[in-house]
């Protein structure tokens, strides 16, 4: 594995730790498993079934891929209804996301002749590595009580199962300096997703105007689930700044915006702790 | 910056007159967020805000800057499809610096729950890019090629077997 790596020590020594990674549908992702079965080959052979069920997920999804069962229904070929279950999931999950973004996220979208064309890309990946990662998590169990992390090319899902193990720090990049970092919070369990145009350039399509989405340099999601995290992240940077009232509506979900002068912005939901100091005031007042 | 926060404003005022929402509860005065220990990393602690009580704008108490436009914005409390929302933002030298949900639906248990750790500390300190201590980096998509020259891959080094 060539790098350049400078220091990174491991806080927790004691408890075994290693990483795997792969280059799957385009994206480089890594898994991260720490305890005590972490260096053996039952923890490689999960990480391993892990890898292959994206590797499959990537056959089945991909739109480079001229002859994949999703390539053959965004070009007419097949119908979606005859299609496989999981790709039929898909599709519903992408109705649901548009439904849930008010529009902001769409799977179907027309192509250069006009003709609406199936892409569920962005929300392909998100789901594919959740259902991996749920799956690597079960098996993980079966070896004793692991922590896992998994990040796919920049988005992020973390498990714990052990209780003697710091949360996983996840940080959020600067858009406008890649080596830096803009903030970092720590999990146990949840998603981070990121979404922007600082790696690839300009890719974002807003489905409402058919324009590429400009008035951020990126939104993160924090949330329970990675596939609902990415999809919202999408959604967030293709709404610009009215994302940050948005974001606040959604449950169990938080943000971080960037804006395009480099403003900063937080978003949360309300804590537990805050909400019985409300319920307190709320007596208090009346 | 004044036309993101009158945009931003525009939008809260545009959900409240969709969902158009009219019950006691947006009488009640909300006092955050001493107690919140995070989430509105930079706001500033002590700030009172007072839901307006039967206006559909939005409102501004303002205490805590003199600079225009600076305080802290709660809108009114509008019905969303997972229930009531009500969302507050801080405006610091005439940028919005957080917008966090002041009422929150959590009727049901499984939610509170879920809030409870979905809704993590967002840390205010920049973290230093080779911090020992990150276990990840989420940022827009990192393509294979440009793997090795991400943090990611730095991290991922110092642990692979």
């Amino acid at each position: 594995m060539p790098t350049q790596v400078t220091v990174v020590t491991d806080r927790q020594q004691d408890v075994p730790r290693r990483a795997f990674v792969a280059q799957i549908m385009g994206l480089p992702m890594s898994i991260h498993v720490r305890g005590p079965q972490a260096l053996r080959p039952d923890v490689a052979a999960a990480v391993e079934a892990a890898f292959s069920q994206l590797h499959a997920d990537e056959a089945m999804f991909s739109t480079w891929l001229p002859d994949s069962p999703v390539s053959r229904i965004s070009d007419g070929r097949d119908r979606l209804v005859d299609a496989h279950p999981r790709i039929r999931r898909v599709a519903a999950l992408c109705e649901l996301a548009g439904h849930r973004t008010g529009g902001s996220f769409a799977a179907w979208l027309p192509g250069p002749d006009g003709r609406q064309r199936f892409d569920p890309t962005g929300l392909v990946k998100g789901w594919a590595v959740e259902q991996a990662f749920t799956a690597l998590l079960a098996d993980l169990r079966k070896l004793g009580p692991h922590d896992a992390l998994v990040c796919a090319g920049g988005d992020i899902a973390v498990a714990c199962h052990r209780t003697d193990t710091p949360s996983w720090v996840v940080a959020v990049e600067d858009p406008r300096d890649r080596s830096h970092t803009l903030r970092s919070l720590e999990l146990r369990t949840g998603a981070v997703a990121t979404s922007g145009t600082a790696a690839r350039g300009t890719h974002i399509v807003d489905p409402a105007t058919g324009t590429a989405a400009d008035g951020l340099l990126s939104a993160t999601v924090i949330g329970p689930k990675l596939t609902w995290a990415d999809v919202y992240a999408t959604a967030a940077f293709v709404k610009g700044v009215a994302a940050l009232p948005w974001i606040a509506t959604l449950p169990d979900h938080a943000g971080i915006l960037v804006g395009t002068d480099g403003t900063v912005s937080t978003i949360s939901g309300i804590k537990p702790a805050a909400q019985a100091t409300r319920g307190s005031s709320l007596a208090s007042t009346r | 910056m004044k036309k993101i926060v009158l945009a931003v404003m525009t939008t809260i005022s545009g959900l409240v007159m969709l969902f158009s929402y009219h019950t006691s509860t947006q009488n009640v005065a909300v006092t955050t967020p001493e107690e919140t220990d995070s989430g509105s990393a930079q706001s500033d602690a002590g700030t009172t805000t007072t839901a307006p009580s039967a206006t559909a704008s939005a409102s501004s108490t303002g205490s805590a800057s003199s600079s225009g436009g600076d305080g802290t914005y709660t809108g009114d409390a509008v019905e969303t499809r997972w229930g009531t929302v009500q969302v507050e933002i801080t405006v610091e030298n005439g940028k919005i610096t957080s917008a966090d949900a002041v009422q929150f639906p959590n009727e049901n248990p499984r939610d509170q729950q879920i809030n409870a750790y979905a809704v993590p500390a967002l840390n205010a300190e920049v973290v230093k890019a080779q911090s020992a201590s990150i276990d990840a980096v989420s940022g827009a998509t990192v393509t294979s090629n440009g793997y090795l020259e991400s943090l990611q891959s730095a991290i991922d080094a110092a642990h692979l077997g």
